[in-house]
């Protein structure tokens, strides 16, 4: 699924009109009769919304009809995930900062405060690590809550709840608490928010157990994996980008799950597996572009699943390439990378024709000038490069 | 602005300032200004669950925008609606006291001889206040030998709740069985009370194949879904937002039934306190939030750690209906938290319960409190306000117990727990699989290599490992 960067934000969110709505105990009536499998609601399709936020080809009603599936902008997959497993399941319940008649500061939660009421999409005080330990002892009694983090680098102040109590309660109580928690939100390097806004909280979280996590590149995978880990009886740690919210994607109509496990191919190939994930996924896509037309053929893997690692597909694909480049945003110190590069050594050492390369941010703090920013996180430039130095 | 609005009014009656004389105050005169403020609520000294209802219940709903002007028309220009309620001016420039003139007052029911000092708590049967005692005496009797194995080297640690057996069962006692129950380590008499049985404590604190937390937690760290029981976890404070969320989900549910959280006064300095008290509030989440203020959080005396009148002027800092109870007092805390528990759920609210009672052993089999504290502070307590006693007093008052039975009773128990512990020491430790079980649901692909990879390394190395269970 080939997806495209929307480049308006506001004027997007704004033309984006909340579904139908409906009590959620009667069964939702549609226009249209329609399979009981397609879940989405169909009065989004029909003309009422601009999902169109970029200068493209304008699609008439006709051939958007005939196409299938709908569009829509990553924020609002996640939305529509969050959506249908509310629907399903009365346990599941959201809390966070802003998450309800606000919608969200992203707009994730629009809408289903006025859907599934006050209580269920619950508007906390500030205090992140006492409301994470609400979501613990929440689902400890049966209920399934979804923890917002307004900005992934405030729930820092919530690692205690994480790591002592969600990480660990199933297994210090011999299993008989469940702690089926979904934590989400925005982290990774955004446009001038400054250090504390552009946390990239996967390197400090890696290492809890009992927490497991992924990050969403795409609007496909952002929804079925939104889904997937609020089915999962363990707690996940979904990361989603800042810079990613808008970006536009058809995804299919029916329901659907992906697998919390596993890693993405983005663009199979054979000189070079490059691994990466959220957002770099672009800048690699974009220095593949280069590199193909310099004759290389890179194979683009997106892990999706950073605890644990998928080193089966990982693994696959290094026996055929016999290179990697690790392309992150974390800081070099500590983070996924550093992480991958260890169990691929471990595992994989055999297959290695070069040393493995990774491409990371620096060990500093963000820098809120634009350029400063700019030469902090890894460019398809370098990228380029690090191939080509790979591949000699 | 508009939320703030709608709600005003619901509010207007909660502020019930004293205004205190119009006269002029000579601003050179800053002393003046620091008068003795009686506190906020005229209530204290009454029994508080017999105090007006100062709020409205507020329900959640969407929020209503009302005409700014209307709600601000007040022919006297002596108040202004400010977001958060109407609130009066005062032509003083006066500050509120950091202490009320007068600590407030301590529920109590018996004194130290087992004498009734009122009729105003919550009567308890025979057969309810007998067994109260019986577990006080056991856990009284687990306390004492648990920590003497302690001391013998065959656990590696235990806290006891030594001078806090009244708190553990009387609050025990006036709960239900469908009250969720978040504890911090000093409440294994809860546990007991519900039916844990002192194999299974025994089982725990070994971490042997019997325990239900399959060897994963230290001593006196228990947890039982089926007692409602939620597994201590080191972490200071942490089950307090866990109180809230469950109680969170016991009101989705609209359930009767309410969560109770202990926590120490050391407790109530950390965040997780502070924020969770403030949810409750504004969740109006039935939560009854119990603070055993023993004087001391390990070597810290209650002075170094707040400078508030204890925990209970807290609670209506917050919002939170409180009280302060003795909690050396069986039936004083019964009646507690037997009214709060009513409180909870029925109004859904919060209710915040200060018990005062002494931490009459150390901290821990980790503390040795002579050195911090003097020997005969100790005593005293232990020997003239020792809730066991106090009750079996009263117990005899009723004719419902006598001395031959008290000796009875603990050489029984005390057998019973020293057989709990030989059983438990002699069972064997749970299998290397626990290490990796649990963690997940399923385990993951790096936790079954890792597990291949020990059992390799033990079977390589069974020499270093002959002690180990396979």
């Amino acid at each position: 699924m080939a997806a495209s960067f929307g480049v308006s934000s506001a004027a997007a969110a704004n033309a984006v009109k909340s579904p139908a709505l409906s009590p959620p105990s009667l069964p939702v009536i549609r226009s249209e009769a329609r399979p009981i499998s397609c879940r989405v609601n169909k009065s989004r399709k029909a003309g009422k919304i601009t999902t169109k936020a970029v200068a493209a080809q304008a699609e008439n009603p006709a051939s958007a009809a005939s196409k299938p599936g709908h569009e829509v902008l990553l924020f609002e997959a996640l939305r529509e995930g969050l959506e249908e497993e509310m629907e399903r399941d009365p346990r599941v319940c959201i809390f966070g900062e802003d998450v309800g008649h606000y919608g969200g500061s992203y707009k994730v939660s629009k809408g289903l405060a006025d859907k599934y009421g006050d209580l269920r999409v619950l508007d906390t005080p500030i205090a992140e690590n006492s409301f994470t330990g609400m979501a613990v002892g929440a689902a400890m009694t049966g209920l399934r809550p979804v923890v917002e983090g307004m900005n992934m680098g405030f729930l820092l102040l919530a690692f205690n709840q994480i790591s002592d109590n969600c990480g660990m309660l199933h297994y210090t109580s011999g299993g008989q608490f469940t702690i089926p928690t979904v934590i989400r939100g925005p982290g990774g390097v955004g446009r001038q928010l400054g250090a504390e806004h552009s946390q990239r909280l996967e390197s400090y979280f890696q290492s809890i157990p009992g927490i497991q996590m992924v990050a969403c590149s795409t609007p496909y995978n952002a929804k079925g994996l939104m889904k997937a880990a609020i089915r999962s009886e363990n707690p996940v740690v979904l990361f989603e980008h800042v810079l990613l919210y808008n970006l536009k994607e058809r995804i299919p109509d029916e329901e659907y799950v992906v697998s919390l496990e596993e890693a993405e191919m983005v663009r199979p190939g054979e000189h070079v597996t490059i691994l990466t994930y959220s957002r770099m996924r672009y800048h690699v896509m974009q220095a593949a572009k280069t590199l193909v037309n310099k004759g290389y053929d890179p194979e683009v893997i997106d892990i999706r699943s950073l605890k644990p690692f998928d080193l089966y597909t990982i693994g696959n694909s290094i026996k055929k390439t016999h290179k990697v480049l690790i392309v992150e945003e974390c800081m070099r110190t500590g983070g996924i990378g550093a992480s991958l590069t260890a169990a691929i050594n471990e595992n994989f050492n055999d297959y290695l024709d070069a040393p493995i390369v990774c491409l990371s941010s620096q060990d500093v703090p963000t820098p809120y000038a634009g350029t400063l920013e700019e030469w902090t996180v890894v460019q398809p430039g370098q990228i380029v490069t690090a191939v080509e130095q790979l591949c000699r | 602005m508009a939320l703030y609005l709608s709600k005003s009014g619901k509010l207007l009656p909660h502020f019930k300032q004293k205004i205190c004389s119009l006269g002029m105050i000579s601003l050179s005169s800053i002393a003046s200004c620091f008068s003795q403020n009686p506190p906020l609520s005229p209530e204290h000294g009454k029994t508080p669950y017999a105090a007006p209802s100062l709020f409205a219940s507020r329900r959640f709903g969407s929020v209503k925008a009302e005409n700014l002007a209307s709600i601000n028309n007040t022919a006297d220009s002596q108040a202004l609606n400010f977001p958060g309620g109407m609130v009066k001016f005062t032509p003083e420039l006066k500050f509120i006291s950091d202490l009320p003139e007068e600590r407030i007052n301590c529920y109590r029911v018996l004194d130290e001889s087992g004498h009734l000092l009122t009729s105003d708590f919550v009567e308890i049967d025979k057969d309810i206040a007998v067994k109260m005692y019986k577990e006080m005496v056991m856990l009284q009797t687990v306390d004492t030998i648990f920590y003497e194995a302690q001391r013998q080297g065959r656990i590696s640690f235990y806290v006891t709740a030594a001078g806090e057996e009244a708190i553990n069962i009387a609050s025990a006692a006036a709960l239900s069985m469908d009250d969720f129950v978040f504890p911090q380590y000093r409440e294994a008499g809860v546990l007991l009370w519900r039916g844990f049985g002192l194999q299974d404590l025994a089982n725990q604190c070994f971490g042997n194949v019997g325990d239900n937390c399959k060897g994963r937690q230290m001593p006196a760290h228990y947890g039982s879904k089926k007692h409602n029981y939620f597994t201590v976890a080191s972490t200071v404070a942490t089950q307090i937002p866990h109180a809230v969320g469950a109680a969170y989900s016991l009101k989705m549910e609209g359930r009767d039934a309410c969560t109770i959280t202990y926590f120490g006064d050391g407790g109530t300095s950390t965040g997780d306190f502070h924020a969770a008290m403030n949810f409750a509030a504004v969740l109006e989440a039935p939560v009854i939030l119990f603070c055993r203020n023993n004087g001391w959080a390990i070597s810290t005396p209650v002075s170094d750690q707040f400078r508030s009148d204890g925990i209970v002027v807290r609670g209506q800092a917050y919002g939170i209906r409180s009280i302060r109870v003795d909690g050396n007092d069986a039936l004083a805390v019964f009646s507690a938290v037997h009214m709060a528990r009513k409180m909870a759920i029925s109004e859904s609210r919060p209710v915040l319960i200060e018990a005062l009672t002494y931490r009459a052993g150390h901290h821990s089999t980790s503390d040795d409190s002579s050195k911090y504290r003097p020997i005969e502070e100790i005593e005293w307590w232990r020997a003239v306000q020792d809730p066991v006693a106090r009750f079996r007093k009263w117990l005899e008052i009723q004719g419902w117990w006598s001395c031959e039975s008290d000796t009875e009773l603990r050489d029984r128990a005390r057998q019973e727990v020293l057989d709990a512990i030989q059983v438990a020491e002699k069972m064997e430790k749970p299998d290397l699989g626990e290490i990796f079980r649990d963690v997940y649901d399923f385990p993951p692909s790096n936790l079954s290599d890792q597990e291949k990879s020990l059992r390799q390394t033990v079977q390589r190395h069974q020499r270093d490992y002959t002690h180990f269970q396979l």
